[in-house]
């Protein structure tokens, strides 16, 4: 077991249990601090297996998901904001 | 050695965050946990890689995801509570007896 492999298993399997969460989840809002959790989750093993496998191109992969993501948050926490949509 | 400290303390964070998003029983609790897990878990996480690279480009850059992660994750939770807040949902209380 190297180090990388632990790291990554780690990570991985946590995300797979926010992933319950998602599924689960009572109320939208909790689905989306799932989601947040695990599109963070992602940046992080991405960053690990490029400074472990010395590949430079998975920090640029990262850095545009952790923008998408963050961007994905934002919008549709304003759209369950809104009154309109109905959806406890 | 300093480096796989400060990833082990990361990954330990990370565990326990994700525990919580279990086990709690709220939306506002949920988002605490999981807020703690995305700044302190990470920044140690992150912070670990860059010692083990060490000053390179690629620690630089790692540093750039860093400050971006440390920027928004704080952002994004408070849009979700916000947004929970205006449309009304309660925080939880623990049921009195009797």
């Amino acid at each position: 077991m190297t180090a990388v492999t632990i790291i990554i298993t780690v990570l991985g399997i946590t995300a797979s249990l926010a992933l319950y969460r998602v599924i689960f989840g009572p109320s939208p809002w909790d689905r989306l601090i799932a989601v947040n959790l695990i599109s963070s989750k992602v940046v992080m093993i991405m960053v690990a297996a490029a400074v472990f496998f010395e590949r430079r191109i998975y920090l640029d992969v990262a850095l545009v998901y952790a923008i998408i993501g963050f961007v994905s948050i934002i919008a549709i926490s304003k759209f369950l904001e809104s009154e309109d949509t109905d959806r406890k | 050695m300093i480096a796989y400290l400060f990833i082990i303390l990361g990954l330990v964070f990370i565990f326990f965050g994700t525990l919580g998003i279990i086990r709690f029983p709220d939306i506002y609790t949920r988002l605490q946990t999981s807020s703690k897990c995305d700044a302190a878990g990470a920044v140690a996480l992150l912070v670990g890689l860059m010692i083990r690279e060490g000053l390179d480009s690629l620690s630089l850059r790692i540093l750039l995801i860093l400050v971006f992660l440390l920027l928004t994750n704080p952002v994004a939770s408070h849009a979700i509570a916000r947004s929970a807040a205006i449309r009304g949902i309660k925080p939880w209380r623990k049921k009195k007896k009797g």
